[in-house]
């Protein structure tokens, strides 16, 4: 096609807990590459720029339409998606690390599993009272199925995560992503019922208290999804819940 | 049995989070296997929605109808009970999954709204903004996650499926499956499994699925006796953007808003869809505008920049009319492409994007021809006959799941002797082999590149088993798996480690791989007919005689063994399949 070529400095791993080194790339530049292409081009080779024959890079990907978050990692110092990010409109060697706030398997490779845990500690799901054919859901007009839908498209990527300055080795905070499923399920006319509960998990430890308000999050989200809104809503809805229980005493 | 049925699921998607959710309501104990999270699979991709005949919008829509689209857009192959259960549950499903917490587009009377789509004269589509599918998935996996915080559900996300455990009568008792990072096999007992492992997409190379999207569970259990029905109908899209990477849908509703189909010909644009299809023009049904597209190309030689693409065009649309309309389609040729389609033409191809065909499962429980091993979803071949109507899959893979979730339980509960009773040496020697697979494999040596391999596969199935199909050409494509076959073990894998070698468990998942692709061929080379997404030039017609008939492949080490089991339409009586 040309003889352009892409330089990808990638920084491995090859265990949990290694010493992590870097490695470079060279592959053909094909037109409209994606740095999943170029990874797998790479992965082909298994060589490196300097011709050293080395075990391919280790990377998660799965949709490759940048809905279901599998191939986040950091991209020229940019935590994304490398699934939509193109190599054209890189400056290049281009560079990718794995994200810092989740344990690293291989290479680019981390656990996530936290971010599930999270979900499961402030129960975000409906809880309804069975699979059997009882009729429609609660009524509700499109503008509030809107703002739903626009929450409901976190795909617990970790991109917020990756960016905040509150999670970190110090602390135990549980990220903004799992904050703003919160709102989303108390905002459900049946998801409303069991609100106290979600609202007791996020008052405790790794709670909504930890968060500073720098507000990274809501600029690192591939999906706009308006989280800083979402931490002022839980923020305000927690202090009134607390102030319920203050009184109840 | 005294104690809780023991269901293992193998797959995250739609169909095995619904079967999770089923079996555990109906008190078994389940273990949930993903080789990605549950979150993040294939089904994520739907963009258009669910069908269920509601009859919101006074159109006198009914599930007979919905039934009877079903089965003619099918083109009369799909066996006839399960899709009318399904037609009929349709309803029900999508008011589940409201009360479930899926945000739905909504009328101003604050009900379900629903869109129209192809292959229905009904609005019947649910839809869930621009990401159905990921709607769905994400309420679905919620639920799961409450039952799995309850007890009921252990996740093994990151965990690839090997085999079927099989006992000494032939019935499936468990599963070997390996984490993705240490890759050491394990067995598992269960009294019954559930395969929900979706479609084969990537043996085909390129498509518009997930890279998961594998299809070497089915293989591996039709390896060990399951009978894989249908093969050789796979429905390709018209119109997806080829990518080097995977190529990725463009939705009909461009079409819908005005978007037009041309090619540069003497200088000229040449709308040949309109031309040749005055009434109906860009918007001919999917099959026949993938045949066109592939004829203008691949015969005329016509193809934009002399490669494999054609424009599919709305630059001459308003632009923010257009961009109102179709903002989340156009963004992702936007994001993927780094070009405006509202001010230059899109290069669109047809894609493989469904397999019709899968694990042959009965018409009552979606269980396989292995007592006590059940398929579900895109992984079997049920529902949807020649071809498949848009918004159809994602309701038969949660209707499935519903069906074969509880009647794995009860199989389970009725079993003489659970998996659990069992003496371990079944158990130890399934996993001994897989591990003995493991070492062999990483013991390969030889001048072939795996993922070369991959990529000659692909250009084969690609070349001579998609839209228009030769007997000649599908004779050099069996050939050619043959050929792959007796090259794989001489692929050295690549990586040498012992964590996250993803290169091992391809080469794991290549061989069973292979094993499908030469039965989509076989299936292809013996239909010597036309029907649905199954097109041979030289056999133009529908032939009801000889082949309404569900293609039956079982395994074997020299190539697939093909025989017939005839279709019975009890309900819908075959007629020709029209569009003028
Ligand atoms: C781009 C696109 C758009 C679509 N749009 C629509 C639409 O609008 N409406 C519609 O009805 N249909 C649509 N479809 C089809 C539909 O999305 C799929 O058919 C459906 O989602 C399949 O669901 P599933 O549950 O069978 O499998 P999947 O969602 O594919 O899930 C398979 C599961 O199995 C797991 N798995 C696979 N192999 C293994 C293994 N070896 N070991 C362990 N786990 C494994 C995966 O991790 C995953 O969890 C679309 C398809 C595509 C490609
Ligand atoms: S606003 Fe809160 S959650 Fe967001 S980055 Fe800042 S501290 Fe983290
Ligand atoms: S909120 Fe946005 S950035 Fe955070 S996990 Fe969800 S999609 Fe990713």
């Amino acid at each position: 096609m040309s003889d352009r070529t892409v330089v990808l400095r990638i920084k491995r791993q090859e265990r949990p807990g290694s010493a992590p080194y870097w490695q470079e790339f060279e592959v053909p530049l094909q037109p409209a590459m994606n740095v999943i292409a170029a990874l797998q081009a790479a992965r082909k080779l298994a060589r490196t720029r300097d011709g050293k024959t080395v075990d391919p890079v280790t990377w998660e990907s799965n949709c490759l339409e940048e809905v279901c978050g599998a191939c986040t990692m950091i991209v020229n110092g940019k935590v994304r998606q490398a699934c939509s990010a193109l190599v054209e409109h890189l400056p290049q060697p281009v560079t990718l690390e794995p994200m810092t706030k989740f344990p690293v398997v291989r290479d680019l490779c981390v656990d996530r599993s936290s971010m599930f845990e999270n979900l499961k500690k402030v129960k975000a799901w409906i809880p309804i009272d069975g699979t059997y054919d009882i009729g429609p859901g609660p009524r509700m007009g499109d503008d509030e199925a809107q703002e739903g839908y626009i929450l409901s498209r976190c795909m617990s990527c970790g991109c917020c995560v990756e960016v905040c300055p509150q999670v970190n080795d110090r602390s135990d905070f549980m990220g903004p992503a799992v904050m703003s499923q919160v709102v989303l399920f108390n905002s459900h006319p049946t998801g409303r019922l069991n609100r106290h509960e979600r609202l007791d998990a996020v008052m405790g430890p790794g709670g909504i208290q930890d968060c500073g308000k720098a507000q990274n999050c809501v600029r690192a989200c591939p999906k706009e999804i308006p989280l800083t809104e979402s931490l002022v809503r839980l923020a305000r809805e927690s202090t009134l819940h607390a102030l319920r229980d203050l009184l109840r005493k | 049995m005294a104690s809780a049925p023991q269901i293992v699921i193998v797959g995250g998607g739609l169909a095995g989070l619904m079967a999770a959710i089923k079996a555990s309501e109906a008190g078994a104990e389940v273990k949930l296997f993903s080789s990605v999270p549950c979150k993040r699979s294939h089904s994520v991709c739907a963009q258009g929605g669910i069908n269920a005949a509601v009859n919101t919008k006074g159109e006198g829509d009914s599930p007979e109808i919905h039934f009877d689209d079903t089965i003619y857009g099918g083109d009369f192959l799909a066996r006839q009970e399960l899709p009318r259960r399904m037609a009929h549950a349709g309803p029900g499903i999508v008011y589940l999954l409201d009360r479930m917490g899926v945000r739905f587009s909504r009328t101003p009377e604050g009900l379900l709204d629903f869109r129209r789509f192809g292959g229905t004269k009904h609005h019947r589509t649910a839809f869930a903004g621009a990401t159905t599918g990921q709607q769905l998935i994400y309420a679905l996996d919620e639920q799961v996650r409450r039952w799995e915080a309850g007890g009921h559900v252990v996740r093994y996300e990151n965990w690839e499926f090997l085999s079927a455990v099989l006992d000494g009568s032939g019935a499936c008792r468990g599963i070997v499956a390996m984490p993705l990072s240490t890759l050491r096999p394990e067995a598992f007992r269960a009294d019954a499994v559930i395969l929900a492992t979706g479609g084969p997409g990537l043996i085909f190379g390129r498509s518009t699925n997930s890279m998961n999207c594998t299809g070497s569970a089915a293989g591996s259990v039709h390896r060990q006796g399951a009978i894989y029905a249908n093969p050789e109908f796979i429905q390709v899209h018209p119109t997806a953007v080829p990518g080097e990477d995977k190529d990725r849908l463009i939705s009909e509703s461009v079409r819908g808003e005005g978007g037009r189909v041309w090619v540069p010909k003497d200088g000229k644009p040449w709308y040949f869809l309109e031309e040749k299809f005055p009434k109906y023009g860009n918007l001919v049904p999917r099959d026949i505008a993938t045949r066109e597209i592939f004829r203008v190309v691949h015969e005329l030689g016509l193809g934009v920049d002399g490669k494999a693409q054609v424009y599919l065009d709305v630059s001459h649309l308003d632009a923010s009319t257009t961009r109102r309309k179709l903002g989340g389609v156009l963004e992702i040729y936007e994001k993927f492409m780094g070009a405006d389609p509202t001010k230059v033409p899109m290069k669109v191809f047809p894609s493989v994007h469904y397999s019709m065909g899968g694990l042959w499962v009965d018409d009552a429980d979606e269980a396989t021809n292995i007592p006590g091993l059940y398929a579900s979803g895109e992984a079997n071949f049920q529902y949807h006959g020649a071809n498949r109507l848009g918004a159809n899959s994602l309701l038969s893979c949660i209707f499935g799941g519903m069906v074969c979730g509880p009647a794995a339980v009860k199989y389970a509960r009725g079993l003489a002797k659970g998996a659990a009773a069992l003496d371990s040496s079944v158990f130890d020697a399934a996993r001994a082999r897989e591990e003995e697979e493991n070492r062999k494999v990483l013991a390969r040596d030889g001048p072939e590149n795996l993922y070369g391999l991959h990529e000659e596969l692909g250009e084969s199935m690609r070349k001579h088993c998609t839209v228009v199909r030769y007997n000649r050409g599908l004779e050099e494509a069996e050939a050619k798996v043959a050929d792959l076959q007796a090259r794989l073990p001489r692929a050295r894998v690549p990586d040498r480690s012992d964590v996250g070698n993803q290169s091992l468990v391809f080469a794991r998942q290549m061989e069973n791989m292979l094993v499908i692709a030469r039965a989509i061929c076989r299936g292809a080379r013996l239909r010597d007919e036309s029907r649905g997404a199954h097109y041979k030039p030289d056999f133009p017609e529908r032939d009801d005689v000889n082949f309404l008939k569900t293609t039956m492949a079982r395994h074997s080490p020299d190539g697939p063994r093909i025989d017939y089991d005839p279709v019975e339409c009890t309900w819908v009586k075959p007629r020709p399949r029209k569009y003028d």
